[in-house]
């Protein structure tokens, strides 16, 4: 019986039949579906998928004219720095970094970034951010965001001032640990809120608020607060939110925004919240399995995906990434991976950018 | 990566006019065919034009919307986005903050 040759959540390149590639087409969509509370895709969706899976190309690609916008986390650090903090080891300026994506990429959008990626970190040093993106802004012409993370990890012992709700919980102390996390979220929140008004008087274009909800609900809770705050002092600045996970973990379990509880939320009905906070853009995750196929991640993937693009009503950027939106949890992405993931989210998840 | 993606599915940046529909997303929220439409009905061009870089590159290069080359007398960066502010008739924060700026300079003058 032939095979055909696809990878695993690793990256490793794997062999499978069409009926096993299809059965974990299927069994991944039905994942998704099980968690979420969503419909599965349909059977012309997995036949889509199943068609991108036995293409024995190695890059694939939209029709022309479907093409979406790319956006991207961590941008400039790409070359000195990021994958793991060392990067494609070019020691370059972060200013010649956002230029190379602009003009040599060809990305549609570009982002400075500190290589310390976290809010908390960049606030004592914003001054030299200002500085950097005002440079930036003056020989750039793709818009440029600015982008960290919330990290509310950071706010907790031993890096931060509060408990550590990973020590008190298992401690027995309930009470301190969801304490914790309340002041953590407000610190962060006036921390984002700090930075982000500085930037948007600095000319930024949009803040990208990367991998929220890494530490659970109370970091979602921060950046909602956070963009509901900067939208009401700096209009302009447009707001990008991207998830760290397809699930909101309840590490506090209690916090609402708006009245809905947001421990347990899946992409679609963050995408709400994000909207209802006055968000611009929306960035779902779904985090690869690396024991399951990469059929089985992207399914599971697009499905929830899909989902999100039809319950939002503002632009939803997929993070197609290392390890997210079925893309192998692999530090060098194979590029038979990415378009193949690419592809999906375009024209099954019907996504307006990446 | 980012080649990937901009290869399998990107819009093409300033090659063509990806960061054109990106601007309409960030500044009016504008879903994906809303974004391009936009920008097509701007710039004169269909939308299937918006992705072709034969058509992107003289218009940008006409509009003085700053090209992907570094051609001597094209606008280029802040000029360029000025050239965008206008053409899309669209808020562009540093525009806003360089023309505040020089306002400013020049009432004190």
């Amino acid at each position: 019986m032939p095979t055909y040759r696809t990878r695993t959540g690793d990256g490793r390149l794997v062999d499978m039949t069409r009926d096993e590639i299809r059965q974990d087409l299927i069994a991944g969509s039905e994942d998704a579906a099980d968690r979420g509370k969503i419909p599965p895709l349909t059977e012309n969706e997995i036949d889509r998928l199943l068609d991108l899976f036995l293409d024995p190309a190695c890059v694939v690609g939209v029709p022309a004219g479907s093409q979406v916008v790319t956006t991207q986390d961590a941008g400039n650090q790409r070359f000195d720095a990021d994958s793991g903090s060392c990067g494609l080891g070019l020691g370059m300026g972060r200013i010649e970094g956002l230029h190379l994506m602009e003009r040599a990429f060809a990305q549609d959008t570009i982002e400075l970034g500190h290589i310390d990626y976290s809010y908390k970190v960049i606030k004592p040093i914003v001054a030299q951010e200002q500085a950097h993106l005002e440079r930036a802004l003056l020989s750039t012409v793709a818009p440029v965001f600015y982008g960290a993370m919330p990290n509310l990890g950071l706010y907790f012992a031993p890096d931060g001032p509060f408990g550590n709700p990973s020590d008190l919980l298992p401690a027995g102390k309930v009470k301190e640990a969801l304490e914790a996390q309340e002041e953590a979220s407000a610190h962060a929140q006036r921390d984002m809120v700090f930075v982000g008004t500085r930037l948007a008087d600095s000319g930024a274009d949009a803040l990208n608020l990367d991998t929220t909800g890494a530490a659970g609900d109370a970091d979602f809770h921060s950046a909602l607060n956070t963009v509901e705050e900067l939208k009401a002092k700096r209009p302009h600045l447009a707001l990008e939110v991207g998830m760290a996970s397809e699930f909101v973990l309840g590490m506090h379990g209690g916090l609402q925004y708006k009245g809905e509880r947001l421990a347990g939320m899946y992409p679609h009905d963050q995408v709400r919240m994000v909207a209802e906070a006055g968000g611009d853009i929306f960035g779902p995750v779904v985090n690869t399995n690396t024991g399951r196929s990469m059929p089985w991640n992207l399914a599971r993937s697009v499905c929830f995906v899909k989902a999100c693009v039809e319950a939002a009503t503002i632009p939803v950027h997929a993070n197609v990434g290392m390890g997210v939106g079925g893309i192998p949890v692999f530090d060098t992405p194979a590029v038979d991976a990415v378009t193949r993931a690419s592809v999906a989210m375009v024209e099954i998840a019907r996504v307006d950018g990446l | 990566m980012p080649i990937a993606h901009g290869m399998a599915s990107g819009m093409g940046g300033i090659r063509t006019a990806g960061d054109l529909v990106a601007r309409m997303q960030l500044t009016q929220k504008m879903r994906i065919s809303e974004a391009k439409a936009y920008v097509a009905e701007k710039l004169k061009v269909s939308v299937e034009d918006l992705v072709d870089v034969a058509v992107m590159r003289e218009l940008r290069e006409e509009l003085d919307i700053g090209v992907v080359l570094g051609v001597p007398g094209c606008a280029k960066g802040m000029e360029a986005k000025e050239r965008i502010s206008e053409v899309l008739d669209i808020r562009v924060n540093c525009v806003e903050r360089s023309r505040t700026r020089a306002r400013a300079w020049r009432n004190q003058g």
